[in-house]
This record gives structure tokens, C-alpha cells and sequence, in this order.
């Protein structure tokens, strides 16, 4: 059987504790994963000092170099996955045995992650605000006259992933041009993407010393959080809310992303569907940067229909099927939740699930032994509604209608706001909302992200803190 | 395996013991008034009709409520009356603690113990730390005096895993961490301050803590007997491995109703399972098919652990244990069934915190 083992360190180490991940349509066993003790993680961290020196050696250029050869071999290559050999399509399969997603998401993905190494500079630029990263490598420079010395905050980033989605591994990636070693435990469901990375950048010629990879519990991965001196996580309010006062860890929860549409353009509201489409049902509706919600100042119930009808027509397809656009749930028990949740919020008057009437049958269907949430949509007439702000793991939006004064308070915290409008007060106000994470102006979908941007937090500002130098 | 050991004869012996055993509870001069009204509730005698281990199926399975809570002198056997008793309870992770009587079951369950503790590991007259559960727990007495047996000083340090089972449920993991590092530091100060400390009880997670600070072996230790929680093979592997730079390691499975069983020593065909194998015959390990209990599961199986005590001080037959285990055959040295990687029963496991010392 397939076995992953955890990178202690780069070296391949196959614990006595695995856990065995099945198929997610088929159920039989698909993996087996090593998981690490807790006693391991950390008695590991107290050497943290080798990975932060062995990609020391190498400077900032060279390891973008490293990265860009990785972005290739990523795409294309043989590369380890525990005692094999995985091409690119064993990966695609993989990815999709242990969690649902069809493989033209996979691929789509995969090219995201590709792009991120391949542009590691450019996303460096963006991320450093154009710094000379020789200052990096030197720890003081100049720029225009003015001294700068950047230290690191950390030895290592201890990572704690999700298995939503593998476009997510972008984040951390620029890590590995900032010279910080990686932590890594990886999402129960989706051990694939980190490891393939990892092994990419090694064959590419980083020191294998800089990446450790433990697949472990809830209390090993408190344990990587701890022990490192930076860190992030990834998960559910309930997972995550433990380290939300601590500022060593950046918190990526869930995104409550939206697309507000102003006064000024509502009545050309139809121009704007195939953004709303997009935003909504990409990635199968999987990602934090999915839109969970459309916030209109008029047109709420004609917008809702609009939407209800094009995704009524979205029903699940084969993994294989290059037109799937929807992930079955690798825990069936998980999709009966939601769809549970949602019919019970709808309960509360004020709410109404507009593609009840245009799909046959339920939300929640079974096919080929798969467990799907078919898109919903639906209606709110107040932002107090328990439905008019939520998030979940399909494409699910809301269409809220609220007076278009109100809309920048109302949104509360959301990861993307797409605002359709040139109305300069609302674009203002959304302009200086703390609680606005990424603003895209104009028609871009939530979902099309520059990676040289900020995403809940500054990877480099996260990473390094600006010192106070002076030389004669 | 089962085929080239003998177990005829502790087979026997257990048979024996019963009998004797039921004979003290259920005599009204010598038997406990928990036993004795239990009796009257009963259509037969157990004195006439329990004639070996097997029949002892006819008291169904023991019920956890009977030890949570109630008049807990209506353990005490009248053949004990004038004895000083100690009660002692269990973790309490899981509502009101199961409180157990004892007298002397503890001092005689150790020095049993002791004998399979190999002297150049855990030498006479050296002394010992005990870092791990105090409070109402038997360790706390049992470890000292599992040292005083083999002529030693043990030193103690407290920790309440109650407060941390607290910790981690009020979502306090830092401040549950920092519990554990005051533990650790009272331990190290102990070991560094006392040359003659050769011997360590403590946990696996204040294992792990302790060699995260130091070598135990540069200390001096030369024996560690490991126990009160869940150990895996993982662990197991870890702490020879990486951990203990060649110190004897001791993994122990053991609690306030049953007693102390013995772990089955190393040896790499085993892959570092940890297996253990009861004190007969003063208790029983079973494993038994936990959607039938009444079915023992084959060796190798999983299934739930099912636990019989069988002491003058305490009778428990039959009780359906927390924990989930793999049958283990009889080995030469432990010529009776025993079990292989206990750990919280999966079934239950929502319901418990467990391992968190």
C-alpha cells in the first residue's frame, strides 16, 4: 500500500502510529500516513537552528532560482511520494481519491501553484514592497539612502494546513525565498500537495534540512504552533479560535469573501452574473476566496433568480469529466450537517432557498456512492438573517439586500470584497473598513487573487521585522 | 504460540483462587456488605456454584455506577474490619470518580511487580523520583512504595490531572503546558539536587518533557517505569529510540481497580507493541467483542478489555473496561492470555480526555 512518512528534516521517517485514508466514492483504504507523537514534533524543534543554516547558504536569488526550477518540476516530474514514484496525473488521481475534487481542479491548482514558484520574484516583490532581497542576504543595505536591516522573527513557520483546497499551499511557498525553514502538518485528507512540493524543491536543489513534514493530530499540530516562532493555520472558527489573540500565528479562518454591487450599477446587474457565477461555483466552491455572499442596495430577488437558474443546471459529473464543476464530500456525514444547518436557518423567517424551485429534488444528493450539495442560493431580506453571512464548504452564496449606506458595516469581516460600483463614498468607506481584507475594484471575481498581495497578513511582514541600523 | 506454552496449570490455580476468593466475599463472617445484600438479591449461591473462572459469568458484568459514589464502607470486607483502609480513585476525566477500597492490595500488587524489575535497571537501596498523578490515586502510594520494597527513598512531585483535563477543556492549552513545565522543573531540580536517584516513575508526556531538558542517563537514571495513560507503540519506539539513550524501560499498564500488569519485555519482533499480561491470579484481562462481551475475540483481535478482580480486599468480575485492546496469547514467561496496545475505547472515545499527563 501507498505509504507517506513524515520528513523529520527531509529524511523519510515511517512511524508506528498511521492513519489509512480511504477513497472517498469507494471506501476502501486509499494511503497510509505516518503520523508523528507530539514527543517527536517537539523534541525536533528544539534543533531548529540546522534547516534556518542550511538555507542560509543559499541567497535569496538563488533560492528564487530553486523555486523556479521547482514550478517545473511540480508540473511535470517523477517525484518521491514515500517509497514511490508519482507522476503529475498520480497526483491529479490522488488528490482526488482522498478528497473529491475532480481533476480539472486539481489541475487548475496546480498551475496556480506552479505560477507562485514559477514568479516566486515577482510574488517576493510584492510581498517585500519591491525590497532588494541581497538585504536579505546580508541582513543591512541601502535603498536610495536610506540604511534598512531586516531580521528574522523565526527559525522556522509551522504550518497548519487545510484539505479544501491545494491552491492553498501558495501561501506558504514564499517562505522558502525568504530563507524561513518549513513546518508542515498537513491536512488529514490532503498530505499530496505539500509533499509534492517539498520533494520539488529539494530535486530542485533546496536543502532538504529546511522542510519537516508531520502529519498529526489536533495536539501535534498545537505542538508545531508552540514550538515554532512564527506560525499559521488554516481551519474553522472552532479549530482556529485558540490562536486568534496570539501574534505570532496568522489565522486564516473561514473568508465570508463577497461581491457588493453600488447603486450606480445595480440596474445593469445581469453584466455582472458571469462574475457572480464564477465567484461563487470556481474551485467548487471550496475556497475561502469563494463568494459567500451578494450585497445589493436593490434588484435582491431578480439577481437571486438569475443565479438559482444558471447553477440549478450545474449536477455532479465524474472525477474524470473535464466539465466537473462540483466536489462530492469525503465524509457524507459532513454534507448532511450543512445541508441540515441550512434548512434549519431557513426555518427563521426571512430567508428563502431560491434553487429549490429550479433543481429536482434535494440539496443533498447521492450519486455514485458520493455524498453532493448541489449550489444553493438564497434569499435574504435582512443582513441580521443567521444565513445572510455564512460560509460553507460548496457553492453557496446569499444575496443580501440592504440599503447601500448600511453595506459597508453590515459585510462584517470578509476576506474579498469584489465592490462593482464607482460611487466614491461607498468605495471610500470600503477603502478604509478594517474588516475588509482584500478589495477588488471593479468586476474581478473574488476568486482571482495576485499572490504578490497580502492574505490576512503579510507573509514577509510576518516573517521579518524592520531594525533601527546605523554604520559609519 | 499458545500451543508450546504450558497453561494448564495457572489455569488450574486461577480455578482455585476463585473459589477461594468467593468463599471470603460471600461469607457473611469475612465478605463486604455490598456482596453480601447482592447475594440475597440472587437465586443461587455463589458459594455452592461458582467452581472456577468461567462461572463467574453468572454475575453478569460488574456496573460501573456501584463505585461512583454511595457509602463507600459497604466495600469493606467484615474480615477486615479492623484493618486501616485507604480508598482510592479512579482519573475522574469521567464524572464522579470510581472510588475503590484498599488495604494492603497495593503494597502486595507492587512487591509482586518488583520481582519482575531487573536489578541492574532499578537497583536495591538506590532512589526514586515519582513525577506523575498524586492525590487520590494509588500511584502516589504505590510507587513509593514499590521503592521502600526494594530499599529505597522516593522522592515525590505533585500533578493533578484533573486540573489539566480542566485546562484543556476550558481551551487553556498554554496554560496546561505551563502546568507541565512546573512539574518538570520541581522533577529536575529533585534529580539534580539527589545523586542517589537512579529510578523514575512518571508519564509519558512528562517523559517526553523531562529528556526535552536533559539526559536522564547523564543524570544517572538507569531504569524508567512508565505508565497512567495511554502509551502507543509510536511512543514506545520513540522514548528506547530517541529518548532514553539505552535506559531500561518499564511501560506498565495498570489502575485503581485492577491492579499493576506486567509489560512483556522488549524484543524487536514484537515492533515495540506494548503488551501486557495480567497479575494472575489476582486479576483477569479479557477481550471481548464489544457488541457481544459475553464473546472473547480471537488472539490478534480487537475488541474491548473486560476486567476481573479477584483479591480478598476487592471483588470485580466481569467489568467492561474504557479501553480497547488486541488479544494477546500466553507467553512463556506469562503463561496466560494477555493484551497487545491498549488504548481508549473507540467507541466511547468522544466522551473522554485522555492522555493529556
Amino acid at each position: 500500500m501507498l505509504h507517506i512518512p513524515l520528513l523529520r528534516k527531509g529524511e523519510p521517517y515511517k512511524s508506528l502510529d498511521v492513519v489509512r485514508v480511504p477513497h472517498h466514492g469507494m471506501g476502501e483504504v486509499f494511503v497510509e500516513i505516518s503520523q508523528a507523537n507530539g514527543g517527536l514534533i517537539r523534541r525536533d524543534l528544539l534543533d531548529q537552528e540546522t534547516g534556518r543554516e542550511a538555507l542560509s547558504k543559499f541567497s535569496c536569488a538563488e533560492l528564487l532560482e530553486i523555486c523556479s526550477c521547482a514550478a517545473e518540476s511540480f508540473m511535470n516530474d517523477a517525484l518521491a511520494v514515500g517509497d514511490d514514484l508519482q507522476m503529475p496525473e498520480d497526483y491529479v488521481r490522488q488528490v482526488s481519491a482522498t478528497t473529491g475534487l475532480p481533476h480539472v481542479l486539481v489541475r487548475n491548482n496546480m498551475r496556480k501553484i506552479r505560477g507562485v514558484l514559477a514568479e516566486m520574484k515577482h510574488v517576493l516583490d510584492g510581498l517585500t514592497r519591491n525590497l532588494d532581497v541581497q538585504i536579505l542576504d546580508k541582513g543591512f543595505g541601502e535603498i536610495e539612502g536610506q540604511a534598512l536591516s531586516f531580521f528574522p522573527r523565526t527559525q522556522s513557520l509551522g504550518v497548519v494546513l487545510p484539505s479544501n483546497s491545494p491552491g492553498v499551499h501558495s501561501l506558504w511557498v514564499p517562505a522558502v525565498g525568504l530563507k524561513i525553514p518549513l513546518v508542515l502538518k498537513p491536512g488529514g485528507a490532503e498530505p499530496w500537495t505539500p509533499y509534492r512540493i517539498i520533494q520539488a524543491l529539494i530535486r530542485a536543489g533546496a536543502p532538504r534540512e529546511a522542510f519537516s513534514f508531520y502529519p498529526t493530530d489536533h495536539a501535534g499540530a498545537g505542538e508545531i504552533l508552540r514550538g515554532c516562532g512564527r506560525g499559521m493555520i488554516f481551519g474553522d472558527t472552532a479549530s482556529t479560535g485558540v490562536w486568534k489573540d496570539d501574534g505570532r500565528i496568522e489565522v486564516h479562518g473561514p473568508g465570508y469573501s463577497k461581491i457588493v454591487i453600488g447603486e450606480d450599477c445595480i440596474g445593469e446587474w445581469e453584466k455582472y452574473l458571469d462574475v457572480m457565477i464564477a465567484s461563487i461555483v470556481e474551485n467548487g466552491g471550496r475556497s475561502c476566496i469563494n463568494a459567500s455572499g451578494i450585497w445589493v442596495p436593490s434588484h435582491g430577488r431578480e439577481i437571486a433568480e438569475a443565479l438559482a437558474v444558471r447553477l440549478a443546471q450545474i449536477t455532479p459529473r465524474a472525477a474524470e469529466d473535464d466539465h466537473a464543476q462540483l466536489a462530492p464530500f469525503a465524509n457524507a456525514r459532513i454534507a448532511e450537517s450543512i445541508s441540515q444547518n441550512i434548512d434549519t436557518a431557513l426555518m427563521q423567517s426571512g430567508a428563502r432557498d431560491v434553487t429549490a424551485s429550479y433543481r429536482d429534488g434535494n440539496r443533498l444528493v447521492k450519486w455514485r456512492n458520493s455524498s453532493y450539495l448541489l449550489p444553493t442560493i438564497v434569499l435574504c431580506n435582512e443582513a441580521s438573517h443567521p444565513l445572510a453571512n455564512r460560509e460553507f464548504l460548496f457553492p453557496f452564496a446569499s444575496v443580501v439586500e440592504v440599503e447601500q449606506d448600511a453595506i459597508p458595516d453590515a459585510l462584517g469581516a470578509s476576506l474579498v470584497v469584489t465592490a462593482i460600483t464607482s460611487d466614491s463614498k461607498l468605495v471610500r468607506r470600503l477603502v478604509s473598513s478594517p474588516h475588509v481584507d482584500r478589495l477588488n475594484l471593479g468586476a474581478i471575481p473574488t476568486n482571482v487573487i495576485s499572490w504578490n498581495q497580502p492574505h490576512e497578513g503579510n507573509l514577509f511582514d510576518h516573517l521579518y521585522a524592520r531594525r533601527a541600523f546605523q554604520q559609519v | 504460540m499458545t500451543n508450546q506454552v504450558q497453561t494448564t496449570r495457572p489455569r488450574k490455580s486461577l480455578d482455585a483462587w476463585v473459589r477461594e476468593i468467593i468463599h471470603w466475599h460471600f461469607d457473611p463472617a469475612t465478605g463486604c456488605p455490598f456482596w453480601l445484600d447482592h447475594a440475597k438479591s440472587l437465586s443461587w449461591d455463589p458459594r455452592r456454584e461458582i467452581k472456577g473462572f468461567e462461572d463467574l459469568s453468572r454475575f453478569g458484568f460488574f456496573q460501573d455506577e456501584w463505585l461512583r459514589g454511595g457509602d463507600v464502607r459497604r466495600w469493606v470486607p467484615r474480615g477486615f474490619t479492623d484493618k486501616p483502609v485507604y480508598v482510592f480513585e479512579t482519573g475522574g476525566s469521567t464524572g464522579v470518580p470510581k472510588s475503590r477500597i484498599s488495604i494492603e492490595d497495593f503494597r502486595i500488587d507492587y512487591e509482586a511487580f518488583s520481582k519482575t524489575l531487573p536489578d541492574e535497571a532499578f537497583p536495591f537501596g538506590a532512589d526514586w523520583l515519582s513525577l506523575g498523578p498524586t492525590g487520590p490515586r494509588r500511584l502516589r502510594l504505590a510507587v513509593e512504595h514499590l521503592a521502600q520494597y526494594r530499599r529505597g527513598i522516593c522522592f515525590m512531585v505533585d500533578l493533578d490531572p484533573r486540573w489539566v483535563i480542566k485546562l484543556i477543556r476550558m481551551n487553556q492549552p498554554k496554560m496546561a503546558e505551563e502546568y507541565k513545565q512546573h512539574v518538570v522543573e520541581q522533577g529536575l531540580t529533585l534529580l539534580r539536587a539527589h545523586d542517589n536517584i537512579r529510578c523514575l516513575f512518571t508519564t509519558p508526556k512528562l517523559l517526553e518533557a523531562l529528556c526535552e531538558k536533559v539526559s536522564l542517563k547523564k543524570l544517572g537514571i538507569t531504569g524508567v517505569f512508565c505508565g497512567g495513560t495511554e502509551m502507543t507503540p509510536q511512543f514506545h519506539r520513540f522514548a528506547v529510540e530517541e529518548l532514553l539513550d539505552g535506559i531500561y524501560f518499564a511501560p506498565t499498564y495498570g489502575n485503581t481497580l485492577m491492579g499493576l500488569a506486567v509489560h512483556k519485555p522488549f524484543i524487536p519482533e514484537d515492533n515495540y507493541a506494548i503488551i501486557y499480561y495480567p497479575p494472575l491470579p489476582r486479576a483477569m484481562i479479557e477481550v471481548v467483542n464489544p457488541d457481544d462481551p459475553e464473546q472473547i475475540v480471537g488472539y490478534g483481535e480487537t475488541g474491548r478489555v473486560r476486567l476481573t478482580t479477584l483479591t480478598r480486599e476487592f471483588f470485580m468480575p466481569r467489568f467492561l473496561e474504557r479501553d480497547e485492546a488486541e488479544r494477546e496469547p500466553p507467553c512463556s514467561l506469562y503463561p496466560w492470555d494477555g493484551v497487545r496496545n491498549v488504548r481508549p475505547f473507540s467507541k466511547l472515545q468522544t466522551a473522554v480526555v485522555e492522555g493529556v499527563y
